[in-house]
């Protein structure tokens, strides 16, 4: 079954202290599509993630997920504490008792194995996000969901990463949910856009949300020729408000 | 070895293999003035103890239990940051111990021996509750190590990965009360974070990963209390004190130790 329905969230609503954070939202994602979730700050992306996955309750609506389904979960940010002394082999068997070969197998196709051994804290940016994607991935997912996962990533890493989560939708025949804010390399990667501002302005197809009026509205048009890119030199919480992020300068290391 | 003393190395040994292990999720989950305030509420826990005519083990076990849980409640409010409760608590509930105590005109208490530990009086009553208590504890530890260092990590991951976030988090703090309880014989009420968050901190220096730093902390633990009886004994020092002393003591020089490594491979 390609079109396996895996996760669907009807009439989604929620406020925070009085203020509307989500508004009549309505999801759907199926077995080996990739949809993406973009927003304006504050548009409440990561929250409707987090009523997707049960970590907090929304005020009206429903979310089903497919009995059976497994999901995979990529946080937006990982900070450890530098008194826990944690490696990322350790990292990956927290999440599930597997064999040595499974966590190279996984690793390798995230590509970092290399990094196997080393302590969590001394990840780059990058790094900590294929760490992030593999310890996902070993719960062999049906349902990938995936928060901003090319944050604190240079752009050609960025790409790598995108063609990375495309891959693995092939491979693992597992359905991807992500928020983005990055439009434009998103777009390319992605089956179907959801433009999210508290309501769903538009979806569909990324050519078909490029156009809509309510993207532009929201985003500006996007230059063909000149893709557009920019970088974040701060971070997001949960409300979307704007925080000081510790690791801007993340995305440069090279090592 | 006199018969006392060797009761009291056996009741410092039995408390440090388990405050050890706990504490260094004390010291990862930063709950250190968690801790204190527990055990400063502990003391109020004793005068329970003595007012219902039952143990005062079980008496702490109560309070601390009680006020842990009043805390989950509290921190859920927004309004104030959860060092100021913490703060606010501490203090009143240890002075309410304090009152509670004063006003127990029947019951001679002492209160030093309770605030700072007297570790040398040790029973074998004592005995049995340290170390059946300590057993009781690392089983416990033991068996929730894996979803605990998950929800240490990050909460919400493992949340959603299937581990019961909430059921977890207050096995943690029934057995932070059960460890206070069995420490306040040995350091005293004011001293006994000291026993959770000293040794952790030691053995951070040498771990390699987190069952490691477990088991350097219990024994850093062991070491501080054999070398604090020994010095009480020489040359007569208080001996809860002494015992904190000699684990500081270990915590600087294997600090020392370690910059001077860190100087070294730069």
């Amino acid at each position: 079954m390609a079109n396996e329905l895996l996760l669907e969230t009807s009439d989604i609503s929620l406020s925070l202290q009085g203020k509307l954070i989500l508004d009549s939202v309505d999801l759907a994602v199926h077995r080996g599509e990739i949809v993406t979730l973009i927003g304006p700050n504050g548009a409440g992306k990561s929250t409707l993630v987090r009523v997707v996955l049960g970590l907090i309750k929304a005020n009206r609506g429903e979310v089903k997920i497919t009995p059976g389904v497994r999901i995979g979960y990529m946080p937006q940010r990982l900070t450890i504490d530098p008194v826990l002394p944690l490696t990322v082999r350790r990292f990956l068997t927290l999440a599930c008792r597997c064999t040595e070969g499974k966590l190279v197998e996984i690793l390798t196709e995230t590509g970092a194995t290399h990094l196997l051994d080393s302590p969590m804290q001394t990840l780059s940016g990058g790094e900590t996000q294929r760490v992030l994607l593999a310890r996902a991935l070993l719960r062999d997912p049906d349902l990938l969901i995936l928060d901003e996962p090319v944050q604190g990533v240079d752009v050609t890493g960025q790409e790598e990463l995108y063609k990375l989560i495309s891959n693995i939708r092939k491979h693992h025949r597992c359905g991807i949910l992500m928020i983005s804010h990055d439009l434009h390399m998103v777009m390319s990667a992605t089956d179907r856009v959801l433009c999210l501002n508290r309501h769903v302005c538009c979806s569909g197809h990324p050519d078909t949300v490029r156009v809509d009026p309510s993207y532009v509205a929201l985003f500006g048009r996007i230059p063909t020729l000149m893709p557009y890119s920019h970088h974040h030199d701060h971070s997001h919480n949960v409300h979307g408000d704007v925080v000081q992020s510790d690791d801007e300068h993340k995305g440069c290391n090279h090592g | 070895m006199d018969d006392f003393l060797l009761r009291a190395l056996l009741a410092g040994l039995g408390v440090a293999l388990v405050a050890g292990p706990l504490g260094s999720f004390v010291v990862w989950r930063r709950m250190a003035y968690f801790g204190d305030t527990l055990a400063h509420a502990a003391l109020l826990g004793v005068a329970l103890g003595f007012l219902l005519e039952f143990n005062a083990n079980i008496g702490v076990i109560i309070v601390c239990v009680v006020l842990a849980l009043m805390l989950v409640a509290l921190q859920q409010q927004q309004r104030l940051a959860s060092d100021t409760l913490l703060g606010i608590l501490s203090h009143t509930t240890l002075s309410l111990g304090l009152i509670a105590i004063a006003f127990m005109e029947t019951v001679r208490i002492d209160l030093m021996s309770y605030l700072f530990g007297d570790i040398l009086t040790v029973t074998t009553t004592d005995l049995y509750w340290i170390w059946g208590c300590a057993a009781v504890a690392l089983a416990v530890l033991i068996a929730i190590w894996r979803p605990l260092l998950a929800i240490t990590v990050h909460e919400e991951l493992a949340q959603v990965e299937g581990v019961p976030v909430t059921r977890i988090r207050l096995a943690l703090m029934l057995l932070m009360a059960v460890v206070i309880a069995v420490s306040m014989k040995v350091v005293g009420i004011l001293l006994i974070t000291s026993l959770l968050v000293i040794p952790a901190a030691t053995a951070r220096t040498f771990a390699r990963n987190p069952e490691q730093m477990a088991v350097l902390a219990a024994t850093v633990g062991c070491v501080a209390v054999s070398g604090g009886l020994s010095a009480s004994l020489q040359w007569d020092l208080p001996a809860g004190p002494a015992i904190v002393v000699s684990a500081a003591l270990l915590f600087f020089i294997s600090h020392l130790w370690w910059n001077r490594r860190e100087r070294a491979s730069s």
